[in-house]
């Protein structure tokens, strides 16, 4: 009997009944004996001078073990910017721990204090008297470079932290649009973000007097990452004394790839303290001061022919990065943004002007997507000013550009690596025929004729997506300070049983069952047998965790060549242990077999036995059968597909009704197509909730408005739509599995089409477009104004 | 989340509660706890004591004879699932099915929304709509008042600090009774919530009417200008028109990041229109 592959089945996710019975082991749920607990003071104001501080009344407070100051810390390293922009001005200033003379944002960590309980802690943190001399605020980051803005940092003129380009020429570019039959220009804003992952952020440090070694739990979606960090760059410490484990993690959605002060600061205040020390943030100290996403201001000229053909495009972008740089924010409105505003489209001239600004408000770094969510919105909502111009349907202004399947690899020269595979136009057509585009398009029109109040509107956002980041060549030419190889260890035990040891770490995307069907299918091993572990730097090889959809591509890739390798050794000792030729033994069936005689064979279990008791081994072969697989992929992976959102805006009060969402995304040879569904369904939640509810506000004095859930808008259940799913399949090219990433897809996709399709029922009524969130008195605006 | 310390008291009875709350000025009542506890998690709230409502049982209950009687204590779940109160009153369950999420409509209560007086709660204009009035219980005994006059302004009540809020009484005679919410995206509170009640008469002329609305004013308002365009005559697509057409006239609207106060006017008119097309 075959037995059944586990890749390509919809098995239910191995974490699932830990994770959803309250049986995870989280941050917070960590009690370690003699454990102390952090409270931070934070600055109230957006920036300011620090003029004095007292602690005295806060030290005396019931429970307090000890209250610090960013004095107390001054000779421990600002954290890193691991990702300077590549060939551009970069003027960096990263947080210190605590901060030292001057805060630049509300929430900015001043004073903490460490006390028995948190609710003692909380007590006397609001005995800590500090004095403040206010300084002038700008939250925005086109006024920020204006002369006369307040200066957030010295060594940033005018606020500049980033100049940067890309593509052609600037005056060829302008002498493209000049030449072209159409030209447009638009203003698009992409709001700022809050991630709100479900679990917060949180650390707790323990020092060891004994060794003098240092182990800290995180929510980190990077360990490894972040022990090179902590160690080398902030707190001076060898890199061997320090573990960090990563725990269960409620979700990270990019917010927990990032050092932040509270990582180092536990492990300083417990060496300080002589105790472990836990800092564990609420949800309105989280959207204070964890990092943000998005916040571009741009500015688009298009050019194209009156056959509705994208002739030149050139960008003008002011990305927010908030008060100082965090770990890798320059990379994402540079590499991840600029090199990737071509989407599906040959598009001959292109230039890209990218301005990264320090504004008093929250750092802004890497958010689901990362800087391709902010490439697609401009790009998608371009296609649509195209036809829209024209007169040209939207669906056949992107067929018209698409990059063709021949053209693969395709070098878009703006300087992304070449597209790997892909073909746009198929999965265009399975969209339009499962959302019966046609129809759509001709009810549309019936209603408009009518004069309905019910305005139908019909979206479309074909996008590609560049993830699998790496390989660590090209990276490094970007600026990114590290490599982005991932590791693998594989070893199948005695018994047979099997422990995968990854680099990577899940937070949500079921890493345990993904990779156990991966496994289970080249080992031949049940799936039950299999355990996959991650998230502690104690013997573990380096690796760099989740984030990027890059788990499975470059982390399963390493898997993947883990398993061939013991395949192959073990097929070795199989030809052995059955007196036969190594020629002659073949892997089929999940078995060892002599080619020809299927009766004499041996299982991966039988193989793996004899591997570790080792009396009887080919002449010069180790025991046991375990092999570390160090992956640096030649490629990204560039997943695509095409969204369509049908809306009914209602003319009268300007709401948004989600009447149906089709979505047809590929992403190469699928593993778990019900994880890969998931990814979807919550990638498209998060994606339309930027086009129509979230959106982080601050008022002009650097106050967070949107503090709280109960004001920042995360759409519940019954805000969504039903999701009618789809896929093409096109392998990938780059990985021996042709898998391409899911994670971030749904999000890329839906922002745009979900806006797109609000903007078309306007359309009509002359509305070209309406920033985001598009609330209901938006619509309304844009509509009664004619 | 936490709060400062505070005492807590679960007293047995309403006389209990008036003398706990009499000895402990700075004691806050807790009713469903669905508003104060967030506040006082948040440390804008730092009450000494709370005083816990919960243990009293004369304090739930409905009650249909003519008029209609509910507990201060009444879970808005109560209140949605209450068949005497579908049979009677339909326009309650149905606000009360649009109150928050389940989770809040099993903990708050209708007391604790009258007597905490959210400017965007719904409850506090439906009642208003209906003429309804609240029984409170002090020291010096037993008061009634009308709920228009318990709203005094945002978060404030003429209930006395150590006055309990005991029963809601809705008076009988309301023809048809319509509520329109739009809905806040984050909060679930009403961005504009219009609540109307009409009683009619022979050929369906409209004897008498109250619209209130809530959301976009310091406390549940009402709209006097809609009521006189349509008292005295049917509700008609005319009549409506005209109600919806002046139902913002006279209101202090208010406006924040989300929906200024131009837009909550106008949707006050439409709001308005679309109540009233509910009970024509």
């Amino acid at each position: 009997m075959v037995a059944e592959k586990l890749v390509g089945q919809p098995l239910k996710r191995k974490e699932d009944p830990r994770l959803i019975t309250g049986a995870g082991n989280f941050l917070d749920d960590i009690k370690l004996t003699g454990m102390t607990h952090a409270y931070v003071v934070r600055s109230p104001f957006g920036h300011a001078r620090i003029t004095s501080i007292d602690t005295s009344r806060a030290r005396a407070m019931p429970g307090v073990v000890g209250v610090f100051t960013g004095e107390d810390l001054a000779a421990v390293n600002p954290l890193p910017c691991a990702w300077p922009a590549a060939g551009g001005e970069n003027n960096m200033n990263t947080p210190r721990v605590l901060a030292l003379g001057e805060v630049h944002q509300v929430g900015d960590p001043v004073a903490v204090v460490v006390a028995e309980t948190r609710y003692q802690a909380k007590d006397a943190a609001e005995l800590v008297d500090i004095s403040y001399e206010e300084l002038g605020t700008v939250v925005d980051a086109y006024k920020a470079t204006l002369d006369g803005a307040p200066q957030l940092h010295e060594n940033a003129p005018n606020n500049v932290a980033v100049r940067w380009t890309c593509g052609k020429d600037a005056d060829e570019v302008s002498a493209a649009l000049a030449a072209s039959d159409v030209r447009i220009s638009q203003h698009i804003v992409n709001q700022r973000l809050i991630p709100t992952s479900m679990e917060p952020r949180g650390s707790i440090g323990r020092y060891d007097e004994g060794t003098g070694d240092y182990t800290l739990w995180a929510t980190s979606q990077a360990p490894h990452v972040h022990r090179l960090l902590i160690t080398a760059f902030i707190l001076g410490i060898p890199e061997q004394k320090l573990r960090v484990i990563s725990p269960d993690i409620g979700g990270g959605f990019g917010q927990k790839i990032f050092c932040y002060f509270d990582m180092p600061l536990v492990l300083w205040l417990s060496k300080a303290v002589g105790r472990p020390v836990k800092f564990f943030e609420d949800r309105s100290e989280n959207y204070l001061s964890a990092a943000h996403g998005r916040d571009h201001i741009t500015d688009v000229e298009i050019g194209a022919s009156r056959d509705g053909k994208i002739t030149a495009l050139k960008v003008d972008t002011y990305a927010n990065l908030g008060a100082y740089l965090s770990t890798v924010a320059p990379g994402i409105p540079t590499t991840l943004y600029g090199r990737m505003v071509a989407g599906c489209y040959k598009i001959p001239a292109i230039h890209v002007n990218v301005t990264g600004v320090y504004t008093n408000t929250a750092m802004v770094d890497a958010y689901r997507g990362a800087g391709r969510p902010e490439a697609t919105f401009l790009i998608e909502r371009v296609c649509d000013l195209v036809a829209q111009e024209t007169g040209v349907d939207p669906a056949e202004v992107r067929r018209r550009n698409f990059i063709q399947p021949a053209d693969f690899p395709y070098d878009t020269g703006i300087g992304m690596l070449p597209y790997d595979s892909g073909d746009y136009e198929k999965a265009l057509d399975k969209a339009l025929w499962n959302s019966s585009y046609a129809d759509l398009r001709a009810e549309q029109a019936r209603r408009r004729a009518k004069g309905n109040r019910k305005l139908l509107g019909i979206g479309l956002s074909s996008y590609v997506e560049v993830c699998g980041i790496a390989p660590s060549k090209y990276m490094g030419a970007q600026g990114w300070g590290a490599g982005l190889w991932e590791s693998a260890n594989v070893r199948i035990h005695l018994t047979g049983k099997v422990v995968v040891t990854t680099g990577s770490l899940p937070h949500g995307q079921g890493h345990e069952t993904s990779f156990a069907q991966l496994v289970g299918d080249e080992l031949g091993v049940p799936f039950d047998d299999i355990e996959v572990e991650w998230g502690d730097t104690l013997g573990t090889p380096f690796g760099f965790g989740t984030y990027g959809s890059r788990s499975l591509t470059v982390g399963g890739t390493a898997i993947y060549k883990s398993t061939a390798k013991i395949r192959e050794k073990a097929r070795l000792l199989a030809a052995h242990m059955l007196e036969a030729n190594p020629e002659d033994v073949i892997w089929q069936d999940g078995k060892f077999q002599v080619k020809g005689s299927p009766e004499s064979s041996k299982t991966m279990q039988e193989v793996a036995l004899a591997a570790h008791v080792a009396y009887d081994l080919p002449e010069g072969m180790e025991p046991t059968l375990e092999a570390t697989t160090f992956y640096d992929p030649p490629n990204c992976t560039f997943p695509f597909g095409t969204h369509i959102c049908v809306v009914e805006v209602d003319a009268d009060t300007g709401e948004i009704d989600l009447l149906r969402y089709v979505a047809v995304d590929d992403v190469g040879n699928v593993v778990n197509p019900l994880i890969v569904d998931g990814q979807v369904h919550g990638g498209i939640a998060q994606g339309l909730a930027q086009a129509l509810f979230e959106g982080a506000v601050y008022s002009d004095n650097g106050e967070l408005m949107t503090g709280t859930m109960n004001d920042y808008a995360i759409p519940k259940a019954s805000q969504l739509p039903v999701y009618e799913l789809d896929r093409t399949v096109t392998p990938s090219p780059v990985n021996p599995m042709g898998v391409k990433g899911a994670g971030e897809a749904g999000t890329i996709a839906s922002t745009p089409c979900v806006a797109n399709a609000v903007i078309d029922a306007l359309a009509h009524l002359g509305v070209r477009h309406i920033d985001m969130p598009i609330t209901p008195e938006k619509v309304w605006r844009a509509t009664s104004a004619r | 989340m936490f709060p400062s310390q505070f005492g807590y008291h679960k007293p047995g009875s309403v006389a209990e509660a008036v003398k706990l709350l009499q000895a402990d000025p700075d004691a806050k009542i807790v009713a469903g706890g669905h508003s104060l506890i967030p506040a006082m998690k948040l440390r804008l709230a730092a009450p000494s004591a709370l005083v816990d409502l919960s243990g009293i049982e004369s304090l739930r209950g409905i009650s249909v004879n003519g008029n209609v009687s509910i507990g201060a204590m009444t879970t808005y779940a109560q209140i949605r699932d209450s068949a005497k109160l579908k049979a009677a009153l339909p326009v309650l369950a149905d606000v009360a099915y649009n109150v928050g999420d389940p989770q809040v409509q099993s903990c708050g209560t209708l007391g604790g929304s009258l007597a905490h007086n959210d400017p965007a709660a719904d409850f506090t204009a439906v009642l208003v709509a209906l003429g309804a009035s609240v029984k409170a219980v002090g020291p010096k005994g037993e008061r009634t008042i009308p709920v228009e006059d318990l709203l005094v302004d945002l978060l404030t009540t003429s209930l006395a600090e150590d006055e309990v809020l005991t029963e809601i009484i809705i008076p009988g005679g309301t023809s048809a009774a319509a509520y329109e919410k739009f809905r806040h995206p984050a909060s679930g509170y009403a961005v504009v919530g219009v609540a109307a009640a009409v009683k009619t008469g022979k050929g369906g002329v409209v004897d008498d009417a109250k619209i209130a609305i809530t959301g976009c004013t310091s406390k549940a308002t009402r709209a006097h200008a809609a009521e006189q365009a349509f008292i005295g005559k049917p509700l008609s697509a005319e009549s409506i028109a005209a109600a919806s057409a002046v139902a913002a006239n006279g209101l202090d609207l208010n406006g924040d990041h989300y929906a200024s106060a131009d837009y909550r006017g106008h949707l006050v008119g439409v709001q308005t229109r679309r109540a009233l097309e509910r009970l024509a």
